[in-house]
């Protein structure tokens, strides 16, 4: 089965990479969405279903944290697996992170097997 | 006894930080590009084309940059996306920012206490070379000579105390 991937990030360059490094982990996608920031990526979720969710933290508009703290009021976003990939490495920053319902942690740099580590588990078989 | 990644060096300046930012920045290039960066023979001069910048505001404020030529930056886009060196111009300067910006992060993390306590700016990316970069940094830079693809790149972090 594939999957719809949300990726949020504020560089066209990182959203690239991640899509890149899903696909090298050997993750199926039907359907990527990119948002450039939390805003924007609300906007996509109003509109669309998605299977997973993958977001940086420093963005402009609105940051990570703030997105994923409203994502409960989002029908679309409902048991949606977030997982935060950020330069941000500071233990409270991991911890500020999951208590807002993100599932995983992923720091850059990272590799695709990285990827693969902390979001396939989250699929339950839909990759 | 002080260790090298302690905020502040025994000495008062960070001379002991520039292995921990070549380790960074090391890092970066082996995880995000596939590539294995070079120490040059010699540390001749080179002219940036384009230059990246993250201020970090905090317990350490400063800039860190990353400047190369353009051709390094097309290159960098070319293996951190997968596609040909002719198809990487239009990503470059988000790229080059990108590398900046996980440098600067990947270099805090290595430092007890800044991970935490000092944060980045978004970059900010100059192309050209006739220019001149003003701070309120009261030290000598640190800076890191490596070579890409025998290509050169210079880090180098400014700090303000």
């Amino acid at each position: 089965m594939s999957i719809r991937a949300l990726i949020v990030d504020d560089s066209s360059v990182m959203r690239k990479i991640v899509e890149r490094s899903l696909r090298q982990a050997g993750i199926d996608l039907s359907k990527v969405f990119e948002a450039g920031n939390g805003a924007e990526a609300l906007a996509v979720l109003a509109e669309n279903q998605v299977d997973l969710i993958l977001c940086d933290i420093n963005m402009p508009v609105m940051d990570g944290l703030e997105f994923i703290k409203r994502l409960p009021g989002v029908a679309n976003a409902k048991d949606v697996p977030v997982v935060m990939i950020t330069t941000e490495g500071s233990e409270s920053h991991v911890v500020q992170a999951l208590s807002c319902g993100a599932r995983g942690y992923i720091r850059k740099p990272f590799t695709p097997e990285q990827v693969k580590e902390h979001v396939v588990p989250l699929l339950g078989g839909k990759s | 006894m002080k260790s090298a990644n302690e905020l502040h060096a025994a000495n008062g300046s960070h001379e002991t930080w520039i292995p921990l930012l070549e380790m960074a920045t090391r890092e970066v290039f082996e995880l995000m590009l596939s590539c294995q960066l070079t120490v040059p023979a010699t540390a001749e001069e080179t002219i940036p084309e384009v230059t990246a910048m993250v201020g970090l505001a905090g317990q350490l404020c400063g800039v860190l940059s990353v400047r190369c030529t353009r051709k390094a930056a097309a290159l960098m886009v070319s293996k951190m996306l997968g596609v040909e060196l002719d198809k990487a111009g239009p990503e470059v300067s988000d790229a080059l920012g990108e590398v900046c910006n996980m440098v600067a992060g990947n270099f805090k993390n290595k430092i007890a206490g800044l991970a935490e306590g000092c944060m980045l700016s978004p970059p900010t990316v100059i192309t050209g070379s006739d220019y001149n970069l003003h701070s309120h940094a009261d030290s000598p830079a640190l800076e890191v000579r490596l070579l890409f693809e025998s290509m050169p790149i210079l880090i180098s972090l400014l700090i303000q105390s």
